[in-house]
């Protein structure tokens, strides 16, 4: 259990780093100039000075920036995350309410380009400098090159307006009501090009990376040995090969998963999917700073839980990890 | 999103035939009852009560579900909605309305005068935004009887004026699930409204969707015709046109698509582009001078810029036939308030300009430059940020150097209006049927620090303060109409805030749908007589 009380000692050490990241984002949403007041007056299109004023002081913004902090800071330690100004909710409800849309998204596309990123990676590396190669990483490249909003876009007019295979936005059918199978596949149908769009981007990355881990490993001397004991080529690729080319791409994943969090704005938005990287930018535009700064905790929250899934992996991937040696 | 003259051209040819052939005749087409009416709704409020807050992104939803005391009819006009008659006494001082009987809440209580008089009081007079302006000398609402409700004013009240304004200003809530529940604007109510309207309120999910039912107890013969109308939360433009395309969006309101995709929306049949039904919000794009910087404070100055630039030019390439040059803070549209003369106008001309430049005394330094101005662009729409440029790029020519400061929404409003940290502002002022509402608070003094749209540029002038006073309680219909004469007359010689350009929002709508677009507000409006074609 050595691994365990690693990835523990790994675990607390974060939690420093979560209110150093907390502060950080509460002091520098201080420095853009207006309040959540003024962004209501502005989607309003006007106020009374009296009105403003009664609105301070009912988010509590009539206080210093340091008294704002403190209250802050002692209502998270008792995991209280504060009352969002402009969905009128505890914050907690808020993100709750979005967090699955979010997840889903994350995991389908992660799980997408992980997987093909491996398939595509190793057939590359099996087929080396020749044309499936070439085709391969040339597609990686265009994949990478793409912003993702483009490519939704392009989507959405390729196969929900001229095809009409799919919906153009949107996380259900709202005009007809739903349940069971038939929601979940109505779900499934919605989150396709949502999925594809946000995943081809990492695939990209992980066909690389995976690529050039394989190229690495092929060379070294245990495969030399395990081909001169006479076993088959997909025996070595697959029990020998893989299992040492895939550390470089858990590490990844672990890294990368926090990222997805922020690349998923765009695909949210561009496919009007109810997810936490809308609603991070909604609340900075808004200035809603309970909610901007309960995005960013359970966000940090999610990168430390899949970092520590990531730990416990490395460890079954890699048994010296365990060993210490 | 840029875009090339040839786009604005096409779209010019596009929207024009749309204007003059709006609605394609269908006469003989019998009214559809049922179906499902989607709608775009991109930026989403905190809270969905228009007798609470006076904006388009509220009226979108709450306009359906919640009903005023009056609304303005096709020809512009005033009718009843939920008042059935009202009449002023001379004096200007008490207003009475004869409520409509038989009306019920969503929730099966009767509507009578207790609810107008606690919305008036408890609502309109101290939250709506321009509401508490407006009603600011509001003393009573007096109710002799369930069906008559006497507002009484301590200044007199012109009648013409409240008319105008009560179609956006006077939405009235259920007094029963307010009073007594708390803060008024934390009530849950808010987020789940109850109204008289064709429509009732049923989900709520934020971030994707509002749905509303027909309302099968509906005071209106045989209304509505929907089944239910589905607002879908799309906040990005490109993605709200694909969505149109892919018919799952029937209609943008309010110009919330981008100029390039209304263009090409413009063009296919299944869809009307059009102006029509938003004569009631029209909007001029503003420049707005700050007095403390010195440069600014010098009526050359101002007048110079005004000259240098090339309206005429700017509409054409870059706005095409949805724009016109404006003329003072009264736009065209307002047939009651127009005047025949709008003093100064400033056409372009580059000489008169240096002229003005030079006789104030600011002579060109090394590289040319005169001085130099920070210019905040308002983050309301595209056109504003490519007027940002096109200024910029004009007063180059004059010698007057624009560094182009930009700013989201909140961000905007409190440099400019609140820290006064700005040379130049661009916006819009949005025109509310009466200059009244919320035209003249951009002019007068004394506006308190912070308010929004108002006069915030260190400019003070005491005859424009007497004629908005004069005419603010001026019953005398011609009376004000003169005062309001004087009024833009007196704006374009001093020259505190420019607009000259004028503009109405656009609509973006299924060709299936009928009776659209036949009221002033109709993105507004109640959408009771609405229907679908198969």
């Amino acid at each position: 259990m050595r691994v365990l009380a690693l990835a523990g000692r790994r675990l607390a050490a974060s939690i420093p780093t979560l209110f150093l990241i907390l502060i950080g984002v509460f002091l520098l949403l201080q420095l853009a100039p207006g309040d959540t007041v003024d962004a209501m007056m502005a989607q309003m299109g006007g106020g009374d000075a009296a009105t403003a004023k009664q609105l301070r002081e009912f988010y509590g913004l009539d206080l210093s920036v340091g008294a704002q902090l403190a209250n802050y800071l002692w209502r998270l330690v008792r995991f209280d995350l504060g009352f969002s100004a402009i969905y009128g909710k505890p914050v907690a409800t808020v993100i709750l309410e979005r967090l699955p849309a979010t997840i889903l998204l994350m995991t389908a596309s992660l799980s997408f380009a992980f997987f093909f990123g491996i398939v595509f990676g190793v057939l590359a590396a099996r087929r080396v400098n020749r044309w499936q190669d070439t085709l391969i990483s040339t597609l990686g490249l265009i994949f990478y090159a793409m912003p993702t909003f483009w490519f939704g876009l392009m989507a959405i007019v390729v196969f929900a307006i001229r095809l009409q295979w799919l919906p153009a936005g949107g996380f259900e059918d709202i005009t007809v009501s739903r349940s069971g199978l038939s929601r979940t596949l109505d779900i499934a149908r919605h989150l396709l090009l949502p999925t594809l769009t946000l995943g081809l981007f990492y695939l990209a990355i992980y066909l690389r990376i995976m690529r050039g881990s394989m190229l690495e490993v092929l060379n070294l001397d245990f495969v030399r040995t395990a081909r001169a004991k006479g076993l088959d080529e997909t025996r070595v690729v697959v029990k020998h090969v893989l299992r040492n080319a895939l550390l470089p791409m858990v590490t990844l994943i672990g890294l990368q998963a926090g990222t997805m969090l922020g690349g998923s704005v765009v695909v949210e938005s561009v496919f009007s999917l109810p997810g936490l990287g809308r609603l991070a930018y909604e609340s900075v535009v808004q200035r809603d700073l309970n909610t901007l700064l309960g995005i960013v905790f359970m966000s940090a929250l999610l990168v430390i839980i899949v970092n520590f899934i990531v730990d416990l992996l490395y460890a079954r991937l890699d048994p010296r990890i365990t060993t210490g040696s | 999103m840029d875009m090339t003259r040839r786009a604005a051209l096409l779209t010019s040819a596009a929207i024009a035939s749309n204007v003059l052939f709006p609605q394609r005749s269908f006469a003989q087409e019998t009214p559809r009852k049922g179906g499902v009416f989607t709608v775009h709704y991109g930026a989403e409020q905190r809270q969905l009560n228009p007798s609470l807050q006076a904006s388009t992104g509220v009226y979108i939803i709450g306009g359906k579900i919640q009903e005023q005391l009056v609304d303005l009819a096709s020809a512009g006009n005033t009718v009843g909605v939920l008042a059935e008659s009202w009449e002023a006494t001379p004096d200007g001082k008490t207003v009475t309305f004869k409520l409509r009987k038989g009306v019920t809440w969503h929730d099966g209580k009767d509507f009578t005068s207790a609810d107008v008089q606690f919305t008036a009081m408890e609502m309109w007079k101290k939250i709506l935004n321009y509401g508490s302006t407006l009603q600011l000398f509001l003393t009573a609402v007096d109710t002799p009887d369930p069906h008559t409700a006497i507002f009484r004013y301590e200044r007199p009240m012109p009648l013409p004026l409240l008319l105008r304004a009560l179609p956006d200003l006077g939405y009235i809530s259920p007094r029963h699930l307010y009073e007594g529940k708390g803060d008024i604007r934390q009530n849950p109510v808010n987020l789940a409204p109850v109204g008289t309207g064709p429509f009732k309120f049923v989900q709520y999910e934020r971030g994707q969707y509002v749905i509303a039912d027909r309302n099968t107890n509906y005071w209106r013969p045989n209304a509505p015709y929907l089944d239910r109308i589905v607002w879908r939360v799309v906040t990005d433009r490109s993605a709200a046109a694909a969505q149109m395309e892919a018919g799952q969006i029937h209609y943008s309101p309010f110009s919330g698509l981008t100029i390039s995709d209304l263009a090409r929306l413009g063009k296919d049949p299944r869809f009307i582009v059009s102006t029509k039904g938003n004569e009631g919000n029209a909007r001029t794009n503003t420049i707005e001078f700050n007095f403390r910087r010195k440069e600014l404070a010098d009526i050359r100055v101002r007048r110079a810029i005004a000259h240098a630039l090339n309206i005429p030019f700017f509409i054409e390439n870059f706005l095409g036939d949805f724009a016109k040059r404006g003329t003072g803070p009264i736009p065209s549209v307002s047939t009651d308030f127009y005047p025949a003369d709008n003093g100064p106008q400033y056409p372009y001309d580059k000489a008169v300009a240096i002229k003005l430049l030079d006789e104030a005394g600011f002579k060109p330094g090394a590289g040319g430059t005169r001085f130099t101005l920070r210019l905040l662009p308002a983050p309301w729409g595209e056109d504003i940020s490519l007027f940002a440029t096109f200024i910029q790029q004009s007063l180059a020519e004059v010698g007057i150097r624009i560094e182009i400061v930009r700013n989201d929404g909140g961000g905007f409003l409190k440099s400019v209006y609140a820290d006064h940290n700005f040379d130049l502002a661009s916006g819009w002022h949005q025109y509310r049927n009466d200059p009244a509402v919320s035209t003249t608070v951009w002019y007068r003094s004394g506006q308190p620090v912070g308010a929004p749209w108002t006069n915030q540029w260190g400019w003070t002038d005491e005859t424009m303060d007497k004629i908005i006073d004069d005419a603010a309680t001026e019953v005398d219909a011609a009376k004000r109409k003169a005062l309001y004469g004087d009024f833009v007359r007196r704006a374009n010689s001093e020259l505190p805030i420019w607009t000259p350009i004028e503009q109405i929002f656009l609509t973006a709508i299924s060709a299936k749908a009928r009776n659209h677009s036949n009221t002033p507000r109709w993105g507004s409006a109640s959408w009771h007589d609405l229907w679908l074609a198969e």
